[in-house]
């Protein structure tokens, strides 16, 4: 006996149609957790992490035992958050001694693990460390530029699937529209060696150039670290293949009030508000325009005058 | 200029994520110092973001209140989704059959004509046209059966229907689930009692009925739950055994009379002349039978047994037979 379940708040009904599976995507939600024990470094770069992805993330406070996400059964954990948070990223943060201050970067497929990245945090330094002047501090979800630098993100395999990582990382929401004065932050990924990325995040300031593109100037607002390669696992060959389908037809919006006519072709109908009548204005009999209205009727008795010329002439 | 020109044409740019990528620059492998190396990398950052901005500040814009608003282009770089493609739903029960049959939906109006009133009325909802409750006379066929009420066999065909309704609806669900297409807001539940051996549903207890148990199992301590410590929110517990309201017989606390009235009403109906009235003679003797009956077939089944088994008599406790 199988019973039919289905919201009865309209809050409920579209919490549940926003989880759904979607055909095209936006963003992807961040889940910020960490285990056992957490150094200082670590703590501040998940706390900072948190805040960079402000809109969309969610931090876990509380340390979570049993959560291994380069062991078979230590993902359960992983999973079942993302499935409650509706998270498709997550950063996982540990410190042991065997690895010191370790981030696992790692994205799933249907809420189940789809890659893991590990990496490790140098010479890490804060937002608080770095003094700008406020005006240029970049605001919250603002969409960020993203830059690679080095030949090392192209040759070696786990730089690579950093890069990827990152860019899913960083991105924020796929828009369609975007205004261009809120472009205020960039983050910049440098492949310093084929094992070390120096990740750094700066804000924008568009200086005046000649012409209509202005001059880019990016200043180091924090915060900055040294992302050294330890472990990764790629996806399987046919996850990945499901999860890279894309579909090739847009779903073709609805034009409302365009119809086509065998005789008339196109037509649309043009609806007109109500004239409140009592609300009208009139005339405006204000003094401060009272030349313009002399002026505006003098023109036209001298046009009435010449028209009526014009006909008795003819 | 030039050889700016040439490097930028060789960097990759995905406008759509606002992503470039210069897979051409070497980092020295003995970096000076910590500084320098910081420097060199924001100076390629910021070559990169040029490249960016000149391509993106190009694009045609619209002004707006907020500033210039311009069309960003579909992302070029391949990223997995995050959730698979929504499969379609399979065709229900009655898509196929119109299907085959080539029956067309048709838009019905909300306003019907409804002859009976001579206007148009709504199709659903509240005065509607042709509502099965209006109807004042239902003519009787020559194959309806004498004693059924035709109007309750109106709301029965209706409940039949709605109950088919909703067990084909059920169905139409159980399929798309079978197929990865449920609607999202739509949960199916399992209800039933689980198979034996299976693990058992734990039963659901409601609030009432705890307080019961809470109850039952502070009275069964010492002190009779009294000074047992209490959860903050929890009620004192109900009054417990039978609820008595004696009326006072000191002349302070009340209406002594009342009292008086009361036990002298009960008195005056034992003694009056028509006390016999009082007992009902045919129950008493119904209880008398039924009672001996009990004992006849009591004792021919206890015949077979030992004593043992039998509850031992308390010889101390008066017998409650006394209408004998």
């Amino acid at each position: 006996m199988m019973e039919i379940r289905t919201p009865k708040t309209g809050k409920a009904k579209r919490v549940l149609e926003k989880r759904a599976p979607k055909l095209v995507e936006t963003g992807k939600k961040t889940l910020i957790l960490h285990g056992t024990k957490t150094s200082a470094t670590l703590s501040s770069v998940l706390m900072e992490l948190y805040r960079l992805k402000k809109g969309g993330a969610i931090r876990y406070s509380r340390r979570n035992e049993n959560i291994r996400p380069f062991e078979s059964g230590g993902e359960t954990s992983l999973e079942f958050f993302s499935q409650k948070t509706d998270c498709s990223i997550f950063v996982y943060g540990s410190h042991t001694k065997k690895r010191p201050d370790n981030l696992v970067l790692g994205r799933m497929y249907d809420h189940q693990v789809y890659d893991l990245i590990e990496v490790g945090i140098e010479n890490f330094k804060s937002l608080l460390a770095f003094s700008y002047d406020k005006k240029f501090a970049p605001h919250e979800g603002s969409k960020p530029f993203i830059c690679f630098t080095g030949e090392g993100f192209e040759n070696v395999p786990e730089l690579k699937h950093l890069k990827e990582v990152l860019t899913d990382l960083f991105r924020g929401e796929v828009v369609d529209n975007l205004n261009l004065t809120g472009l205020d932050r960039a983050y910049v990924c440098s492949a310093i060696s084929p094992t070390k990325v120096f990740l750094t995040h700066c804000a924008l300031k568009l200086k005046k150039s000649g012409s209509i593109v202005p001059r880019m100037e990016l200043v180091e607002v924090g915060p900055s670290m040294d992302l050294v390669i330890r472990r990764n696992r790629l996806p399987n060959d046919s996850l990945m293949k499901e999860a890279m389908r894309t579909s090739k037809d847009k779903p073709k919006k609805k034009v409302k009030n365009v119809d086509q006519d065998a005789v008339l072709g196109k037509t649309g109908k043009i609806y007109m508000p109500d004239q409140k009548l009592g609300d009208m204005k009139l005339l405006d009999k204000s003094k401060g325009l009272k030349r313009e209205r002399k002026e505006a009727k003098l023109k036209h008795k001298e046009e009435t005058v010449s028209k009526k010329m014009k006909e008795s002439s003819e | 200029m030039e050889t700016d020109m040439e490097t930028e044409q060789i960097y990759q740019v995905d406008v759509g994520n606002l992503l470039a990528f210069n897979p051409n620059h070497r980092f020295p492998s003995a970096p000076s110092s910590r500084e320098e190396l910081v420097k060199e990398c924001i100076r390629e950052g910021t070559k990169l973001v040029q490249a960016i901005a000149n391509t993106l500040f190009n694009f045609p814009s619209t002004e707006t209140n907020d500033g210039p608003i311009v069309q960003l282009p579909p992302p070029t770089t391949k990223l997995p989704r995050e959730k698979h493609i929504p499969r379609p739903k399979p065709p229900t029960k009655w898509e196929e059959f119109a299907l085959k049959k080539g029956i067309q939906k048709r838009k019905k109006d909300k306003l019907v004509y409804d002859e009976q009133t001579d206007q148009f009325k709504r199709r659903h909802g509240y005065d509607r046209v042709n509502d099965d409750n209006d109807v004042p006379i239902i003519e009787a066929k020559a194959t309806d059966e004498p004693g059924v009420d035709p109007f309750a066999k109106r709301l029965d065909d209706k409940k039949k229907r709605v109950g088919k309704q909703e067990k084909n609806r059920l169905q139409n669900l159980k399929a798309a689930e079978k197929a990865g297409a449920l609607p999202s807001h739509v949960q199916l539940a399992a209800t039933s009692l689980p198979i034996s051996g299976t693990k058992a549903q734990p039963k659901k207890i409601g609030k009432d009925e705890l307080g019961d148990v809470a109850g039952l199992a502070a009275t069964s301590t010492a002190s009779g739950g009294k000074f047992d410590k209490k959860l903050p929110g929890e009620k004192p517990p109900k009054k417990q055994g039978k609820h008595h309201k004696y009326l006072p017989v000191v002349a302070g606390r009340g209406d002594v009379n009342a009292e008086k009235e009361q036990t002298n009403n009960v008195l005056s109906k034992i003694f009056s002349k028509h006390s016999h009235e009082i007992l009902n003679v045919g129950k008493a003797i119904n209880m008398y039978n039924v009672k001996k009956e009990k004992k006849k077939s009591g004792r021919s089944d206890k015949s077979g047994r030992s004593d043992k088994l039998k509850p031992k008599k308390d010889i101390t406790k008066k017998s409650a037979n006394k209408a004998k």
